[in-house]
């Protein structure tokens, strides 16, 4: 039977050619492999090769042409004894044979539509009333979460740089090594790029790793894992394989180690579809948290703060606590104006607001606690009751995590708004030295005041 | 075409070395449809074809035992075929379809089956041996015996996480085997232009990982090595290096010019050490198979492909509502 060779697409730009020369002419025999012609595309000359085996039974498209549209019959092939001057000329046409993918679907259906109304929000307390309380570090409650989730599941281990035997750079994983071991708690060589893979694959080999970067600006050097090997694989694989793991550290600014030690990743993270990224302020959400990432069948970015590892807070005595992912916390409730924030810049927002009542503003106070799922419908709840917005953090202005609430607040409660909304920020400067300087380039508690005072225009 | 004389005697059975021929042949001709396929537009974007290099997975897969791990790179069809990936789902996969491996949503170098055992297909050059020594880690932890093949080429060789790989591998004592397909091209850049050391397995010397080079055009020389890599990762004694030296016939993917090396270049390999000529002959000279069986297994073949072919193309694109699953779990 007589098969059309056609003209072949050669890059995944390609849609016409030049037929450069034949190297077969008719009557020749090919198998498989043979080189046919050479065909110049816009970017090169390539050898086309035969896929049947055959004889060349006619050539329809003769060297020298320019534009031969892929897909248009360029050779007819055919069988031993069969006569190609029987053969009827090929289809002018280029569509020809064209069996390429169905034309372009239409639109794909967009995720759940914009709230037209108040979002649902979750309000439940994060422990049932009544619960005793106890005073604890950010550093106790990190550790404690480790070790509860790894007395729970074998599965579980810790990986990093002076995780073990130097129990933590800065004393997270203290205790660890002596109650499970150093095939549990293992030190790594410093090597991000390359332990930060081991870890993936360890995930994916059905271990739930929990990977410590001495600090996050070093996770900088294993990127390509985070985001190309452990977020995306589960989207890649149809839902067949993912990365049940966590990567945690401390994060942003801590006090003079200068510009390549002293950065907020927040919004790099959370730019990345199949990570979840944590960010808490709290001892209590410390630990509840990291239990809920640990549990947590996808990567999940921890972000801590060494600053904070020292703070104590109230933790609930409780054997199995938890809080879950994507429910914010209103840290103060209040009718003037709605500041968000996260991490460390809890506290300035605080601060501010203690300040602000006394001046007579009364602003609600709200943590995300997690920024990927982000609960933008707590802040969209409070907006529609304040109508006034200021988000702190401590990360850079541009493409900042405020830059991306302020565009939800604007599509989901424009109507809702009394002023425009602020985003305080670190300042758009690597982190200087200097203390006088380094002090300028974080974010302030009286630089929210006094955004709280633009939007309220007092 | 000539083989050249094979100075090794088969150390295995005339149903084995018969399987390895008809390996390679569904190998060769898959890959041969998949670049007809992506000429007529059914096939998008990158493809990277393993002609001339099936010697080296079908040589190791024969190596292996239930429940061992493979992952590789990029030009990953030969290996998912080889661990007995089903044809259809593969290349319904390069075609984007919804009966693909991945749902038609990874691609030529993106697939994956936990059911074989075949941890992907990555796309970032040497990503997958941090991966491969990952797995061989998680292996390990659980005391199961398994060891993991983590395949990578001459390119890859040359970066960085490799040797930090390495380090850690034979510093835990890690089952893997490290398998450098050295097809001697990275991209279009020769091995000569690219690498400071000519036999790269020597570079696993510095870690104490030992290593060797096979001669990847010959199924039954890899095997043999396979195996006793494979021994030395189960006993325990950690990492093992396999620079299995191999050609590619085809380009680094489809558009390439081949302006890198001269057509008598390949040419000259074609003929003289074509891993398939090379079993064809030795069935043959040693009686084990008739030219008319051989003819039986290249119909069957020519089968298996155009029916993957076929269901590539009949396969529907995926549901519109696949854009937004498997984000996460």
């Amino acid at each position: 039977m007589a098969t059309e060779i056609l003209m072949p697409a050669l890059s995944p730009t390609m849609e016409e050619g030049t037929l450069a020369k034949w190297l077969v002419k008719e009557g020749d025999t090919v198998s498989s492999g043979d080189i046919m012609a050479e065909i110049e595309t816009d970017k090169a000359t390539m050898e086309f090769e035969a896929v049947d085996e055959g004889i060349v039974g006619k050539i329809l498209v003769a060297e020298g042409t320019e534009a031969v549209k892929v897909n248009t019959p360029i050779a007819i092939l055919v069988e031993e004894g069969e006569d190609a001057s029987a053969l009827p000329e090929a289809a002018p046409a280029a569509d020809a044979g064209n069996e390429a993918a169905p034309a372009g679907s239409s639109e794909a259906p967009a995720p759940a539509a914009a709230a037209p109304a108040a979002p649902q929000v979750d309000l439940t307390p994060d422990w049932p009333e009544g619960t005793e309380l106890k005073p604890q570090t950010v550093r106790e409650a990190l550790r404690d979460a480790m070790a509860e989730e790894m007395r729970a599941d074998p599965d579980v281990f810790l990986m990093g740089e002076e995780v073990a035997e130097y129990q933590g750079a800065y004393k997270v994983s203290q205790g660890l090594l002596d109650e499970f071991g150093d095939k549990r708690v293992i030190d790594t060589p410093i090597t991000e790029h390359g332990f930060t893979g081991i870890g993936v694959g360890a995930a994916f080999g059905g271990l739930k790793p929990i990977v410590e970067f001495m600090t996050f600006n070093f996770s900088m050097q294993a990127m390509d894992h985070i985001v190309n090997s452990a977020a995306k694989t589960l989207y890649m694989s149809g839902g067949q394989m993912g990365a049940h793991m966590v990567f945690r550290g401390p994060n942003g600014a801590a006090a003079r180690v200068a510009a390549q030690h002293s950065q907020d990743y927040a919004a790099w993270f959370m730019q990345v579809p199949g990570l979840k990224v944590a960010m808490p302020y709290s001892a209590a959400d410390a630990k509840g948290l990291l239990k809920t990432a640990i549990r947590d069948p996808n990567p999940v970015i921890f972000l801590e703060n060494e600053i904070l590892y020292g703070r104590s807070f109230d933790v609930p005595v409780l054997d199995d606590f938890t809080i879950p992912f994507g429910k914010a916390k209103i840290c103060r409730e209040g009718s003037d104006v709605t500041i968000v924030s996260f991490g460390i810049s809890m506290q300035f927002a605080l601060e501010a607001a203690d300040k602000l009542a006394d001046d007579g503003i009364n602003a609600e106070v709200i943590d995300l606690r997690t920024l990927r799922p982000m609960d933008t419908g707590a802040i969209i709840n409070s907006v529609m009751k304040t109508n006034r917005l200021v988000t702190v953090e401590e990360g850079w202005p541009q493409g900042s995590v405020g830059s991306y609430i302020s565009s939800v607040v604007m599509q989901q409660a424009f109507d809702y708004l009394d002023a425009p909304v602020v985003n305080c920020t670190g300042k758009d400067v690597p982190m200087p030295y200097a203390a006088n300087l380094e002090k300028l380039a974080l974010v302030t508690t009286d630089e929210v005041i006094a955004a709280v005072k633009e939007v309220t225009y007092r | 075409m000539a083989a050249r004389k094979s100075t090794r005697k088969p150390n295995v059975s005339a149903e084995e070395l018969k399987e390895y021929y008809r390996e390679m042949l569904l190998i060769r001709r898959f890959e041969e449809k998949a670049g007809q396929l992506y000429g007529m537009g059914l096939i998008g974007g990158f493809c990277h074809l393993y002609i001339g290099q099936e010697a080296v997975v079908v040589g190791l897969e024969a190596a292996t035992e239930e429940g061992d791990k493979r992952v590789t790179s990029y030009r990953d069809h030969g290996h998912m075929l080889a661990c007995g990936m089903n044809p259809d789902g593969v290349m319904a996969e390069l075609t984007g379809r919804e009966g693909g491996y991945s749902k038609g949503k990874g691609g030529s170098m993106h697939m994956f089956s936990k059911e074989k055992h075949f941890y992907g297909g990555h796309g970032i050059v040497g990503a997958q041996v941090p991966i491969g020594a990952g797995l061989a880690f998680a292996d390990k932890y659980k005391e199961n015996g398994r060891v993991t093949f983590t395949y990578f080429g001459d390119g890859a060789a040359n970066q960085g996480q490799v040797y930090e790989t390495f380090n850690m591998a034979a510093l835990w004592h890690l089952p893997v085997v490290f398998v450098i397909e050295n097809n001697q091209y990275a991209m279009g850049t020769s091995q000569q232009r690219s690498t400071s050391t000519k036999d790269i397995f020597h570079r696993g010397e510095a870690f104490g990982i030992p290593g060797e080079i096979v001669d990847g055009m010959d199924v039954l020389a890899v095997k043999a090595a396979g195996e006793k890599a494979v021994a030395h990762c189960r006993a325990g004694k950690g990492p093992y290096i396999l620079e299995v030296k191999t050609y590619r016939y085809r380009g680094h993917s489809m558009s390439d010019p081949a302006k890198y090396r001269t057509r008598e270049e390949v040419q000259k390999v074609r003929e003289e050490r074509d891993p398939i000529e090379h079993v064809r002959e030795l069935l043959l000279s040693g009686k084990h198979a008739s030219e008319d069986d051989l003819k039986a297994i290249d119909k069957e073949i020519k089968q298996i492909v155009n029916k993957a072919a076929d269901f590539s193309k009949e396969s529907p694109e995926p549901a519109l509502d696949e854009l937004w699953t498997d984000i996460y779990a």
